[in-house]
This record gives structure tokens, C-alpha cells and sequence, in this order.
């Protein structure tokens, strides 16, 4: 079965200029050389820090943005030369509380939609009650978009998305800024699209949110992909080894550069967390480097040390560190 | 029919949109009594009634056309900011079809203009408004307000492709306003001046409705220049935004992110 979402060594480069006087043509690449295919019904989720390059890619692929080289398709057809095509069968949701008509109501809001991706008029009404329904915005239609929460926003941004029913949905971060129950929600809502059979791409930088929901994850940093595949070949990447965490007072660069040359050590990452930070150490199975670890660390006032199985996320930072 | 279905729905939602806006309201509300304030003075000394009526309907109209390029710019603007504009390109209907009602809508508030314009010259300054044919008059309104929509459609497609093309929008109100003889007569003006007022909506517009308003020629024909030159802006804005859109889209500029 031919995919229904491909990208094939996509790269996007932006032309920024700096100076008044003296303009400057600076150049950042945003992505380079992404490459995934998406099968249909399949959850995917391309997971990445700020900046990685997630969003840029989305973008191509429900084509507001031309790539400056490779090419992507949706169902077959490819997004610059058969754009409209594309759009007709695509849904595109982000995240955040903009992308909505701040004055008008949610139903005004989606009836210009609905109009804009040719829901028949006779559906309109019954598509906007549904999906009103499907979101939990129903008895709140008629209020201004202004007032609502940015749950709410989100939750009438994903169903902008599914006025016209496409099999094909983009969801780029749809979570972001959600408190934990609307985040729930939501993640229930997405899972329910997959159970409908859409194929779905969600970017996020969430790992249990990719654990939870995807099918398969691409990681990407600094505009590449750096892997693909399930969470569980993400977390066997590392669960051979074991993951040591250090609670630290005043870590500085150099330490943490020693802490990485031990034998043994495959990722270092410092996290703050409350008043103290603490050094994630991953390591390579059979090595035990707490010792080691322990003895750089000489002259660093030390807290805690624990040492556990790795996860998912432990995963990613490796990748994302490495990448 | 769906075509016009889109733009229709399109525009009503505009209107609401930017009706509920204050800052905006206010600002339809105090241009066009600055206008014919300014209109009056420049031609109270020396001249007759018809000259005031002329002088009335011009101001209307600047406040008309100052709408449609500044606010047109600042809604393009504000839609970009909102991310809307990125929402709009990314869905299928055709790109023009959901400018046009935005830069109509605002013409069409900009009517109010009209309607204070003339009341305010008659109850203030005592100048005697009577409309000879009020049927030109009132079938030259929508003509109007839509050629001048669809004026600024053309400057809208420089909106979309240059994020700070809002300001050339300001830029491009004071001359339409001369050269089109909204405040001075354009007889007036160099003779060079009256070929380019030919290719300006608002000239037909005005001429309309001061035709009928006045009497002594009939505004059809430029009720039916407004219609052509309408028809026209559509035509070479939508090959301006496809290939300012395209551009956009190839420079990464819908967003401001």
C-alpha cells in the first residue's frame, strides 16, 4: 500500500537580513534532508526541541511553505504542484491561542470555514453541531472566541480541522499550554481521530504525549531526523544501559564536558529541577560508572544519586544531544 | 454560485468582525466629520450650494478610501499576526475569494462615511442637501463602495507578499484622494493628472453620485465604469496575489514566525 504522507529529503532554507545601513543576507536552515513516509491510519509523531525544524516541516507538507529542495506528497499527489488538491484532503490544527477571529463566536468561526473548505451548505449545521459535540464546546458556541480559555481555543481549533472530514490531519502541537485535564482531553480527542481511521501527524516535544499516542515517532534535531521508528525501538536504544541521576549544587560547563569523556557514558544532560540540578548520566549495559562519576564530581557539592532503568525520554535526549 | 456564496458569507463575517472592533469604529466615526469639516472651509467662500454638495460626497469618499487602505492594511496585518492568513492559504478555496470580502466589508462600513458625511454638512453648516435623481443616487452607492473594495484588493496583494507593506498603504491615500478629485476638482490639477484619474474607481464613483445628486447628466455610465473597472482590479489583483502568494510562500513571509 503506497503511503499516504511522504517527505523525501526535504530541505527549507530562510533568508533573514540584518543591519540598517549595512544590510547583511544571513541564511539558517531550518531543515535539511528530512526524509519519512506515513502509512494510512497511522499515527506518526515527529518529536523535536524548540527550533528543530518540526513546525518548518509541517508546513511544507500541507503547503504553505515551499520547499527549497526535495519534494513531499499527500496521498499520492505532491504539495507544490498539486496544492489545491492537497489542501481539499488535508486538516491542519497548531497549537497555541492564535488562528482564530477573536471577535466572532466558535460557530461563526467554523461556519466561515466549513464555507472555506466547501462543506456543503445543507451539512454545515450538522457538521458544526457534531463536531462541537466531539470537542466539548457545545452551549458555549455562541460566546466570542475572545473569552474562551486556551483549552477551549485549542479544542475549536481542532475542530476547524475536521469540517471537511479530510483523511489526512496535521497537528502541530496541540497541546502546548494546556493545563494537565485540557491536555488529556485532547490527547483522548487525537486518539479518537487514529480509532476513525485518519492517518495523523502530530509534532510535539512532549515524549510521554509520543509514547501514548504514536504509532511511530521521528526524532528530529537541529533539522534533521535523527531516528524513526516505534516508542519501543526508541526506548530499546537504550534500555541495555542504565541511567544515573546525580543531584548538583553549581555544575559548571567544564565538569559536565569531563563527565561525558568517562568510558562507558553515551549521553549527559543537566536538568534544574526546584533549587538543585541534576546530571542525567546514560551509560552502556555492564558499565558502572557511579565511582567514576562521583570522583569528577570532586569540588561539586553532591545531593542525591540514583540510579534507574532507562525511558523514553532518556531516549530522546541521547538522540537529540548526539543529533 | 458558490463562488459568490463564499465571498458573501465572507463578507458578512468581516463586517462583524470589524465592526466590534472600537479603536476601528472610532476611527469610522471621527474621519468623515474631520473630512467634510475640512471640505467645507476649503470651499465655503465664493462658491454655490452645488460645490458644497460636491464638496460633501468628496469628503464622504476619502473617508471611504482611507478605510479601505488603512484599515484594509491593518486587517491584513492583524491576520497575519493572528495567524489566520497562514489558515486561509492553507485552505482550498481560491486565495482572492477570501480578500476580497475583507477589503469589501471595509468600504462598506466606510458607507457610514457617506451618510454622516451629508448629514453632518446639512445640520452644521446649513448646506442643502437635495438629491435630484434618488435613484442613481442610491443604485450608485454598492458600485461604488465595491470598486473602491476592489481598488484596495490590488494594494492587498502587496500586503500579503511584504509584511510591512501596511505602511505604502498610507502612503497611497492622500495621492487617490487628488488625483481621483475627491477634494479638489481635477480640472484643476495638471492635465496629465485626468488620464490616471480615469483608471481610479473613486472618480467614477464621485462623478455618479454627484451626477445624481445634482442633476444635469446622468450617472449610469459611470455607475457602469465603476461596474468595468471593478471587474478589472479582480482580474489583475488575483493574478497579483497568486503570484505574490507563491512568492510568500517560496520566502516564508505568511508568518511572522
Amino acid at each position: 500500500m503506497p503511503p499516504v504522507v511522504e517527505a523525501l529529503d526535504l530541505y527549507r532554507t530562510y533568508r533573514t537580513t540584518t543591519g540598517t545601513f549595512r544590510r547583511r543576507t544571513l541564511e539558517v536552515e531550518a531543515v535539511r534532508g528530512v526524509s519519512f513516509e506515513i502509512g494510512e491510519g497511522e499515527l506518526f509523531g515527529l518529536l523535536g526541541p524548540n527550533g528543530a525544524g518540526k513546525t518548518t516541516t509541517i508546513k511544507m507538507l500541507i503547503t504553505l511553505l515551499i520547499p527549497t529542495s526535495g519534494s513531499a506528497r499527500v496521498l499520492g499527489h505532491d504539495v507544490v504542484e498539486d496544492a489545491t488538491w492537497v489542501r481539499e484532503r488535508i486538516g491542519y490544527v497548531f497549537g497555541g491561542d492564535r488562528g482564530l477571529y477573536e471577535r466572532l463566536s466558535a460557530w461563526d468561526n467554523l461556519r466561515y470555514f466549513a464555507e472555506l473548505y466547501g462543506v456543503e451548505p445543507r451539512r454545515q449545521r450538522p457538521r458544526i453541531e457534531e463536531l462541537l459535540e466531539l470537542v466539548g464546546l457545545t452551549g458555549r458556541e455562541k460566546e466570542r472566541v475572545e473569552g474562551y480559555s486556551r483549552g477551549m481555543r485549542q479544542r475549536l481549533h481542532i475542530a476547524r480541522g475536521l469540517l471537511h472530514d479530510p483523511p489526512v490531519v496535521f497537528l502541530d502541537e496541540p497541546t502546548i499550554g494546556v493545563d494537565p485535564v485540557g491536555a488529556r482531553e485532547l490527547r483522548a480527542t487525537i486518539a479518537g481521530l487514529k480509532d476513525a481511521g485518519k492517518t495523523v501527524l502530530l509534532t510535539t516535544h512532549y515524549m510521554f504525549e509520543a509514547d501514548t499516542l504514536c504509532d511511530r515517532i521521528g526524532v528530529v534535531a537541529k533539522g534533521r531526523l535523527v531516528a524513526e521508528g516505534t516508542p519501543r525501538d526508541l526506548k530499546d536504544r537504550v534500555t541495555d544501559g542504565t541511567v544515573v541521576e546525580i543531584e548538583v549544587y553549581g555544575i559548571d560547563g567544564a565538569t559536565v564536558e569531563g563527565l561525558r569523556t568517562i568510558p562507558g557514558v553515551t549521553a549527559v544532560a543537566v536538568e534544574d529541577r526546584d533549587q538543585a540540578q541534576v546530571v542525567v548520566v546514560q551509560a552502556t549495559s555492564g558499565t558502572e560508572p557511579t565511582q567514576e562519576l562521583l570522583a569528577r564530581l570532586e569540588g561539586v557539592s553532591v545531593g542525591r544519586v540514583a540510579t534507574r532503568e532507562p525511558t523514553l525520554e532518556d531516549a530522546y535526549v541521547a538522540l537529540v544531544t548526539e543529533g | 454560485m458558490r463562488m459568490l456564496r463564499t465571498i458573501a458569507v465572507g463578507w458578512a463575517l468581516h463586517m462583524k468582525q470589524e465592526s466590534r472592533n472600537p479603536f476601528f469604529l472610532w476611527v469610522v466615526i471621527c474621519t468623515p466629520l474631520i473630512y467634510a469639516t475640512m471640505a467645507y472651509f476649503l470651499f465655503a467662500r465664493g462658491t454655490d450650494d452645488a460645490t458644497l454638495v460636491t464638496a460633501a460626497v468628496g469628503s464622504a469618499l476619502m473617508g471611504i478610501w482611507s478605510l479601505t487602505t488603512t484599515a484594509g492594511a491593518a486587517s491584513l496585518g492583524q491576520q497575519r499576526r493572528l495567524g489566520i492568513l497562514e489558515l486561509l492559504v492553507a485552505a482550498p478555496t481560491p486565495f482572492w475569494m477570501t480578500i476580497v470580502p475583507i477589503t469589501i466589508a471595509i468600504s462598506a462600513i466606510g458607507t457610514y462615511s457617506l451618510v454622516t458625511g451629508l448629514i453632518y454638512v446639512r445640520l452644521l453648516f446649513g448646506v442643502p442637501v437635495e438629491v435630484h435623481d434618488w435613484l442613481g443616487f442610491l443604485a450608485a452607492v454598492p458600485p461604488t463602495i465595491v470598486s473602491m473594495g476592489m481598488f484596495g484588493f490590488l494594494f492587498c496583494a502587496a500586503f500579503v507578499r511584504f509584511r510591512a507593506a501596511w505602511a505604502v498603504g498610507n502612503l497611497f491615500e492622500f495621492p487617490v484622494w487628488t488625483i481621483t478629485g475627491l477634494l479638489i476638482p481635477v480640472v484643476l490639477l495638471p492635465a496629465w493628472v485626468e488620464p490616471l484619474s480615469w483608471l481610479a474607481a473613486p472618480t467614477w464613483g464621485m462623478r455618479a453620485l454627484r451626477a445624481a445628486a445634482l442633476g444635469g447628466s446622468s450617472p449610469w455610465d459611470d455607475i457602469a465604469m465603476c461596474v468595468v473597472l471593478s471587474v478589472v482590479y479582480a482580474a489583475i489583483g488575483m493574478v497579483l496575489l497568486r503570484v505574490f502568494l507563491r512568492s510568500a510562500r517560496a520566502r516564508g513571509s505568511l508568518a511572522l514566525s
